[in-house]
């Protein structure tokens, strides 16, 4: 890998950047690697980069069945905070806000990550409360986290309409200011080259058709591209989680909805922290490029389909131009759906399976893009060990069944 | 928007509606003599199929009343209504809904 730097910036633009390096090579499959990532999302990616930085892991694949980043890692709306309310998730998103706080160092890629600030609206007396609990067990557990009131809030953002008469009157808010946003592509990139770099085998069009299972253990993936063996699988495949379960003959408690995001035509920058609202369902940030980046709730129906009702759209811009009139006349450029894998508590699945070196991680629902360092970090931990690491105990499968759940619903500072 | 057809009422924009999740599953008569597991499996195990779906929905705006809908989760193409047959012996939450 060539170290990416200002003297390597200078030496291709005097060769007219005729000789930029491809990122990552694009390999052959081999017949068979000591670990296998089955998802090539920010997530696998991390995973296998982790496994190859930490566990020291290099024979191993990340297997893709379209391009890197071309599923809900180009699709979310590249919110990073680590606010949430009970401690095993905050401390789980706490390590992955700490990684993202290096990364972009450790990688040699520049992710753009900026800490300008996550405000979490509160609507109603209740919000309030429930913000001034979660930020005191923020707190309680080292994660930076204040309350702001509406005066605070309409000299941080003056397109805020914080008036009593409004339809969504503001009576304040959470504000995590480490948090903000990172490029989603530039994250997967990074840990594709970065991982590439070590060893790993990063296989795009390469979708895995079944899962090989004998005597209980995990012998390997069959594919498009032949089979592979293997005897430690990691499935990080977001909403296709149950598909590729039902391969491997086990069931998750998962269900997949679409879940829908939208950018404005580029504006002059009017927003330069990330507002989200989730008694209202919406947020917003403005990308670099000056687009307003805007999220909706989920659809309530199931779905696989890269897409979603338009009454949800709906929603979500009918909040934003209650809360911020300004953008009224600000038209929408482009719109996508991702399809998220929900866990019934909100909260994602870290876990072994009663397959010997299947693991699954999924369960990320809405919010998982912020958990990317982490994610890989502690996944990379449970498949190099078979056992999971400290933070992603209590994100085991057998949760469901013993009822030591980690309720996020409507605690981790949106509605989800 | 999905055109959802209700059995009593026709077909009516999906915003007339609110989704019940998979279709079929019961409430166990015993639950004390169920084991951990498949009281797990009947609280938070679904089939989540990629393909063909049944549903419940509720027409919360009009009829207020329960019925199922056959719907691709894919396409999400809607294929038939259907009333709830309550008499009819339906599967606890322990099995996928194939039928």
């Amino acid at each position: 890998m060539k170290k990416y730097s200002a003297y390597s910036l200078l030496r291709n633009a005097l060769s007219h950047n005729r000789n930029w390096r491809t990122a990552w090579r694009s390999p052959e499959p081999k017949k068979s690697y000591d670990a296998i990532v089955v998802g090539g999302g920010g997530h696998g990616l991390a995973t296998a980069y982790y496994l190859a930085k930490n566990h020291g892991m290099r024979n191993v694949a990340v297997l893709e069945k379209g391009w890197i980043g071309g599923g809900n890692t180009g699709r979310n709306t590249t919110i990073v905070r680590s606010n949430y309310l009970w401690t095993e998730a905050a401390l789980l998103y706490e390590k992955s806000m700490q990684l993202w706080e290096g990364l972009s160092q450790d990688l040699n890629y520049n992710v753009m990550f900026s800490q300008r600030g996550v405000y979490n609206l509160g609507h109603s007396l209740q919000d309030m409360r429930d913000i001034e609990r979660r930020v005191n067990a923020n707190r309680l557990n080292g994660i930076d986290a204040e309350v702001v009131g509406t005066a605070e809030l309409a000299k941080a953002i003056p397109c805020l309409n914080v008036s009593s008469d409004s339809r969504y009157p503001v009576l304040g808010a959470s504000l995590q200011r480490r948090g903000g946003v990172a490029r989603h592509d530039a994250v997967a990139w990074g840990f594709a080259r970065a991982a590439d770099a070590l060893g790993v085998d990063i296989v795009e069009q390469c979708a895995v058709t079944d899962i090989d299972v004998r005597g209980g253990k995990a012998v390997g993936v069959q594919t498009t591209r032949g089979p592979i063996a293997s005897d430690r699988i990691g499935v990080v495949v977001a909403g296709h989680a149950g598909v590729l379960a039902k391969m491997a003959g086990l069931r998750l408690p998962i269900e997949s909805h679409p879940l829908q995001a939208f950018v404005s035509e580029p504006i002059r920058p009017v927003l330069d922290t990330v507002v989200m609202s989730g008694a209202v369902h919406g947020y917003i940030s403005q990308s670099d490029k000056g687009e307003l980046v805007i999220g909706a709730g989920i659809d309530a129906y199931n779905g696989y389909g890269q897409r979603g009702s338009f009454p949800v759209i709906e929603h979500a811009l009918q909040a934003i131009v209650e809360l911020f009139p300004v953008f009224s006349r600000v038209r929408m450029l482009r719109l996508w759906g991702g399809i998220v894998d929900v866990a019934p508590d909100a909260c994602p699945i870290l876990s072994k399976t009663p397959v010997e070196g299947l693991y699954f991680n999924c369960g990320w629902g809405t919010g998982g893009f912020k958990a990317t360092p982490g994610s890989g970090w502690v996944f990379a931990h449970t498949m190099a060990h078979d056992e999971a690491h400290q933070l992603n105990a209590p994100f085991s499968l057998e949760r469901f069944a013993t009822g030591a759940l980690v309720d996020e619903h409507g605690a981790a500072a949106v509605a989800h | 928007m999905l055109l959802i057809e209700c059995p009593w009422c026709g077909p009516l924009a999906e915003t007339e509606f609110s989704y019940g999740g998979e279709a079929g599953i019961t409430r166990p008569l015993d639950p004390d003599a169920l084991s951990d597991a498949e009281w797990a499996d009947y609280l938070f195990y679904r089939a989540n199929p990629r393909g063909a779906h049944r549903e419940l929905w509720n027409h919360a705006h009009g009829c207020r009343r329960w019925f199922g809908v056959e719907r691709d989760t894919v396409s999400y193409r809607i294929t038939g209504s259907f009333k709830l047959d309550l008499a009819e012996p339906r599967s606890g939450g322990n099995t996928e809904q194939g039928d």
